[in-house]
């Protein structure tokens, strides 16, 4: 029985990213709009986008290898597993012991090798400088990354989410200064991997512009609406990741009852709904940067990450 | 314990393959030669495989005297739990090389040049790891540095080889005089060339530091440490490519294995800052490694470097695990050490995977340089998927067996905080750093190497005329990928069989991981981290799957192929996608400019000039130009100088000798 | 382990050394001006923070002079001097950004490093806070080192005197008269620094110290 009710908690938050994802991106698009005086398209419209790609034909170039049809699922499938085994409502899922923060990382690094081989599948011009951009990108974005999760697991005594989020609840973190440098680090890590401005515009088709754009320039129909909801889960990931580890209030214990669960999915909502706001003031505040001026801005993420490790080798208090 | 079975079994295979590289001698010229030899070695070696992966399971140590080589102490061969791992790793390697071998071989101008080293290299690698005395050692070390030089030099007639040839025969060379002296060191002035008598020994603290820095410079020299690498990308790539695979895939891991039997074994208990030369050095190597794969355009040299780069990480292992065991943390020391073992495993089976398929690409096209081929994909299909397997386990993504390896290593970093020393403080973090920038770096190379070569449109005739490989290289290519995802979902087994090697090393040994439920694998304890290849590969499976089925059902199934979009702009021509230059710009703008001082250096003409415009990208070896450079310079200096002891007059050659007779007869004066 | 009041004593200190990293790499003067503003703002929160939990008044007034002279007068006399030496447009390259913030890493990690090591007895707060401290120090001289122009190397200097007063505000019981004295000295040095810049100015026409080597001795 309890087995039972851990794998429909388990499904039901597999089901509650990928239905929240595209509402989530809606939600940024609406905020974005308003704050520049237009009415902007209603919160539900990339529901109507993704269903609107599902029917439309598959257009696909005359030298589209097998691979190019086959990588929308891969990046779908390992964005979904790693944002599926985030806790958002509730932490110590059935399966959250499966992968702890440095597979979720190397998941989404998955994901973007495949993407960036589809980019240079065809063989254009486009495809080849998204790939090399997000190369560029990834090969700071993912040290940065895996230095942030250095400093948790070492904070924490585990490299598992779920710990990690329990430590963070519990009266022993206090405010450290690890743990400031590490929020600094994973905002900035977050903003160059979901292709957001400062480093990346996910609303322009500009081939200057562009770095996960120009990887997709030629994909169609129901591929485009499965990397599209990766995307928008991805998104949605990185939420709940600083949601779990930095704004761990409310989260539901293990085993718990319904309505620890219930508080939990309204403490999540709420934690979304002001990363929405944050992001979408800041994005319509911000330019976005040269593209050669983002090494130095993943770089300085890099040296928060490194600076946090080694704050606390040196020291546990720290 | 004397005697034992598997030993003898071993030791009739070295025979076989002696016997084998003598036969094809006559054998070799003929057709039939080929296919013979190899063959003969595949089955030797396969049998050797399957000896020792009993042999590891049962875990005795077993010995063997054998009345040649120096009269006093004969030849001594033993075969414990670390000889059976490496010679696993050796036979499974030679054994895959020798398969390939069989469908790649039949392309070879002068097979009589490659047959019979072939067959004394395999036997010489086998040798190295079975030996229990240093003379033992050092013999079959240099059998085996020769017949890979004259594998290396078999194609002879290309430009290059004899350049490559010649360094490796020096570092060579240079690594073996290196391990000689250390054996010298470690036998003491008692002369006991044995292992068994240097293991009693207790050496001082001061004679353990020079052994270290001596069989780093010979065993790191032969694995590839940098700045002992320079042979490296140029003899690896020059040899054959079933050659190349060995070389690369599994003499790396003879090197490693000498480290780790004088260091771990021979030397006692290590002092903690051992840790730290090592731990840098790995540091160093695995950045500059990758970073050297990135600039380069030929597809052998960047799996050259890709394989210094996974080097340095065995040995960042290596180093954690010196590290723990000098402070006494003993579960930390064996889980550094296995996560290095299961690396250098994994390695040599993606390494040679990767090598056989630019073998197959190399054979199809006559190309090596990624900037004339593409669009491989659709004309060697499944070459191509085997080479991608490999490319996802060497950039270390779940759920192959380079995630794994690369897991292990990053859970050992995390468990240095307890260290005291300030030293191992402040350096962890930073190698931690360096290894995390060199995966994400090494991801990005193969992105680079994978879709420049397979994918796109093919850039000259060769590529587009291209045809699939035969079937034993298929075959071999198919097995070695469907072991790397078999490692990546269970690697509790690996994780296991490697515990016997770790327990004779340390006395002490990872949590049993085949009784983990699921077949997780739990390094230290579960609510610190665990990790299930097998759930997150169903997982992965099972969306992909569902993802399917669920858009079958809801969307359209039409597809239409159409000419390529391109945004409008379609390109006149297929060498106007990116190339491997231009794909590595943006990352050899950040890290080239300091490291390799890379100057790009534009020449536009101006508007109405009809000439085109021209891109000049400068990169310098800093390490060839200040350290070789020099000393080749200085060496050469030095000989123009002495050279002139060869025109002397005969009185001066006379008073030459006469001094030398007195100064000697006032040393013997003085010393009495 | 410690309470709340001295993680937040440590947030404030560790912001210090972010501000000062933030200061290394800023190739525009008015930017750099205005992060020079912010870490003395920092500063004098830190003080206050720490006038609240060691209850020391004479702090408070640490933390207003600091924030009065350094995040308000100082910044805005710079401001007006750059504007009259006519160099608010230039753009000082950094070179290689990399390697300046490396060695800042490291300079961190010595600091930690020799001040853990050598203060084995003390309380580990003080000495953490000691560490950060001479970390600021320490960033400070990198500003004034890897800077070419004169006004980037005095908010070098600057910044190094405010990582004297953490230090000293971080050990229990700092006199007010030392902290005036500091400040005094501090301002003269500022003045004499003010008018050697305009003398330079009127000689040389330019205020680059690259440019100043030419002149030096007998060197054509």
């Amino acid at each position: 029985m309890a087995l039972a009710v851990d794998f429909a908690v388990q499904g039901g938050q597999m089901l509650l990213v990928i239905v929240l994802a595209p509402f989530l991106t809606g939600i940024l698009q609406k905020m974005k709009a308003r704050l520049l005086r237009r009415q902007g398209p209603s919160v539900l419209q990339h529901y109507r986008d993704l269903l609107k790609l599902m029917r439309k034909d598959v257009v696909l170039a005359e030298n589209a290898s097998w691979l190019f049809r086959a990588v929308p699922y891969v990046i779908f499938a390992a964005t979904w597993v790693a944002a599926a085994l985030i806790p958002t409502f509730a932490t110590g899922l059935l399966f959250s012991w499966t992968a702890d923060l440095i597979a979720i990382v190397a998941l989404l690094g998955t994901a973007r090798f495949f993407l960036a081989l589809a980019g240079m599948d065809v063989g254009t011009s486009f495809g080849g400088i998204g790939s090399s951009r997000e190369v560029m990108i990834a090969s700071l974005a993912e040290p940065a990354m895996i230095m942030i999760v250095f400093s948790l697991a070492l904070l924490a005594g585990s490299t598992q989410l779920s710990t990690i989020a329990q430590f963070m609840v519990s009266p022993a973190v206090g405010l450290r200064v690890s743990l400031g440098l590490a929020f600094i680090a994973l905002t900035m890590v977050g903003l160059a991997e979901n292709a957001r401005i400062p480093v990346d515009n996910p609303a322009t088709h500009l081939e200057l512009t562009m770095v996960h754009e120009a990887m997709v320039l030629e994909y169609s129909g129901r591929h485009l609406a499965l990397i599209e909801l990766a995307a928008s889960l991805k998104l949605l990931l990185y939420f709940s990741l600083i949601a779990c580890i930095f704004l761990p209030w409310g989260t539901a214990p293990p085993h718990a009852q319904w309505q620890a669960y219930g508080i939990g999915l309204a403490a999540y909502a709420a934690k979304i709904a002001l990363g929405a706001i944050v992001l979408a003031v800041f994005e319509t505040a911000t330019a976005k940067m040269r593209v050669f001026r983002v090494p130095t801005f993943l770089g300085a993420a890099l040296m928060l990450g490194l600076l946090g490790a080694l704050l606390l080798f040196v020291s546990r208090g720290l | 314990m004397p005697g034992g079975v598997h030993i003898l079994i071993l030791q009739c295979c070295v025979l076989s393959l002696l016997t084998t590289a003598v036969a094809a001698i006559p054998f070799g010229r003929r057709p039939v030669g080929t296919a013979l030899i190899y063959g003969a070695s595949a089955v030797i070696s396969a049998i050797g495989c399957a000896t020792a992966t009993i042999a590891l399971f049962a875990n005795q140590s077993e010995a063997l005297q054998l009345p040649l080589g120096l009269p006093w102490i004969g030849a001594n061969f033993r075969l414990d739990a670390l000889s059976s791992l490496f010679l696993v790793i050796v036979n499974l390697g030679a054994t895959g090389a020798s398969v390939y071998a069989m469908g790649h071989g039949r392309d070879e101008h002068a097979p009589q040049r490659v047959l019979p080293f072939f067959a004394a290299f395999l036997a010489g690698m086998n040798l190295v790891v079975l030996s229990d005395d240093a003379f033992t050692f050092l013999l079959s070390w240099e059998f085996m540095s020769l017949t890979s030089w004259a594998l290396v030099m078999a194609h002879h007639r290309q430009s290059d080889t004899a350049h490559a040839g010649y360094v490796y025969l020096l570092m060579a060379s240079f690594g073996t005089f290196a391990l000689l002296l250390a054996y010298g060191v470690l036998a003491g002035a008692a002369g006991n060339y044995g292992f068994e008598a240097m293991r009693m020994q207790h050496p001082a603290a001061i004679t353990s530091a020079v052994v270290l820095v001596l069989v780093l410079i010979g065993a790191g020299s032969k694995a590839g440490l940098v700045p002992l690498h320079v042979w490296l990308p140029l003899a690896h790539p020059a040899a054959p490519s079933h050659v190349s695979a060995l070389m690369s895939g599994v003499m790396t891991k003879v090197a490693i294995y000498a480290f780790i039997r004088i260091v771990f074994d021979l030397l006692g208990p290590p002092l903690w800052w051992w840790g730290i030369v090592v731990l840098a050095l790995g540091g160093i190597t695995s950045l500059m490694g990758v970073l050297y794969a990135l600039f380069e355009n030929d597809i052998k040299r960047v799996l050259a470097y890709s394989t210094i780069e996974n080097i340095g990480f065995i040995f960042v292992g290596l180093g954690l695990a010196l590290a723990f065991r000098a402070d006494h943390f003993e579960s930390a020391a064996v889980l550094a050490l296995t996560a290095a073992l299961f690396h250098a495993f994994n390695h040599s089976i993606f390494k040679s995977l990767l090598f056989f398929g630019s073998g197959a690409v190399l054979s199809a096209t006559g190309e090596r340089n990624m900037d004339k081929l593409g669009g491989l994909i659709h004309r060697m299909p499944l070459t191509a998927f085997a080479c991608l397997a490999g490319c996802i386990a060497i950039a270390a993504l779940p759920p192959s067996n380079g995630f794994a390896s690369e897991w292990l290593t990053f859970q050992a970093v995390l468990l240095s905080p307890e260290l005291p020393q300030w030293g191992l403080k402040l350096l962890v973090p930073a190698v931690g750093a360096l290894l995390a920038l060199s995966v994400a770096l090494a991801a990005a190379c193969f992105v680079r190497v994978f879709g420049i070569t397979f994918l796109g449109r093919a850039r000259t005739p060769a590529a587009a005329d291209a045809h699939e490989t035969d079937g034993y290289s298929l075959f071999v290519m198919l097995s070695l990928a469907t072991t790397c995802l078999i490692a990546g979902i269970v690697p509790g087994f690996f994780i296991d069989a490697i515990a016997p090697v770790v327990q004779g090393i340390f006395a002490h040994h990872m949590p049993h991981q085949s009784a983990v439920a699921w077949l997780s694998i739990v390094p230290i304890t579960k609510d610190r981290s665990s990790y299930n290849g097998l759930l997150i590969f169903l997982f992965l499976a099972v969306s992909a799957g569902l993802s399917a089925c669920v858009l079958r059902l809801l969307s359209s199934n039409r597809v239409r192929r159409v000419p390529i979009w391109d945004g409008g702009f379609p390109d006149p021509t297929p060498l106007m996608q990116y190339s491997a230059e231009s794909f590595a710009q943006p990352i050899r703008r950040i890290f080239g400019t300091l490291l390799f001082r890379a100057r790009e250096h534009i020449d536009m003409p101006s508007p109405g000039d009809m000439r085109p415009a021209r891109l000049d990208v400068k990169l310098v070896d800093v390490i060839w130009d200040t350290i070789y450079a020099p000393l080749a310079r200085a060496v050469s200096l030095i000989t123009k100088r002495l050279n002139i002891l060869q025109f002397l007059t005969i009185r001066r050659y006379l008073s030459l000798v006469f001094s030398a007779l007195v100064v000697l007869l006032l040393v013997v004066a003085i010393w009495r | 382990m410690h309470g709340l009041a001295f993680d937040v004593a440590h947030l404030l200190a560790g912001s210090l050394v972010l501000v000062s990293f933030m200061m290394l790499y800023q190739d525009r003067l008015y930017a750099l001006l205005n992060v020079f503003a912010l870490h003395a703002v920092v500063l004098s929160l830190s003080v206050g923070w720490q006038a609240y939990i060691q209850s020391a008044p004479h702090l408070y007034v640490t933390a207003v002079i600091a924030l009065v002279f350094k995040a308000g007068i100082i910044p805005f006399a710079l401001h007006r001097m750059i504007v009259r030496l006519g160099i608010h447009r230039e753009i000082e390259t950094v070179a290689s950004i990399g390697p300046i913030m490396l060695a800042g890493i490291g300079l961190v990690a010595l600091s930690m490093a020799v001040m853990l090591r050598i203060t084995p007895h003390a309380d580990l707060v003080a000495r953490e806070d000691l560490a950060f401290a001479l970390s600021v120090l320490l960033l400070g001289l990198l500003i004034m080192v890897t800077r070419r122009n004169a006004v980037g190397q005095v908010v070098g200097f600057m910044s190094m005197e405010n990582g004297l007063v953490l230090a000293a505000t971080g050990a229990k019981g700092m006199p007010l008269v030392v902290e005036i004295s500091v400040a005094f000295s501090v301002l003269i040095a500022f003045i004499v620094i003010g008018i050697f810049l305009f003398r330079i100015r009127e000689r040389f026409d330019t205020v680059d110290m690259g440019a100043l080597d030419r002149f030096q001795g007998d060197r054509q």
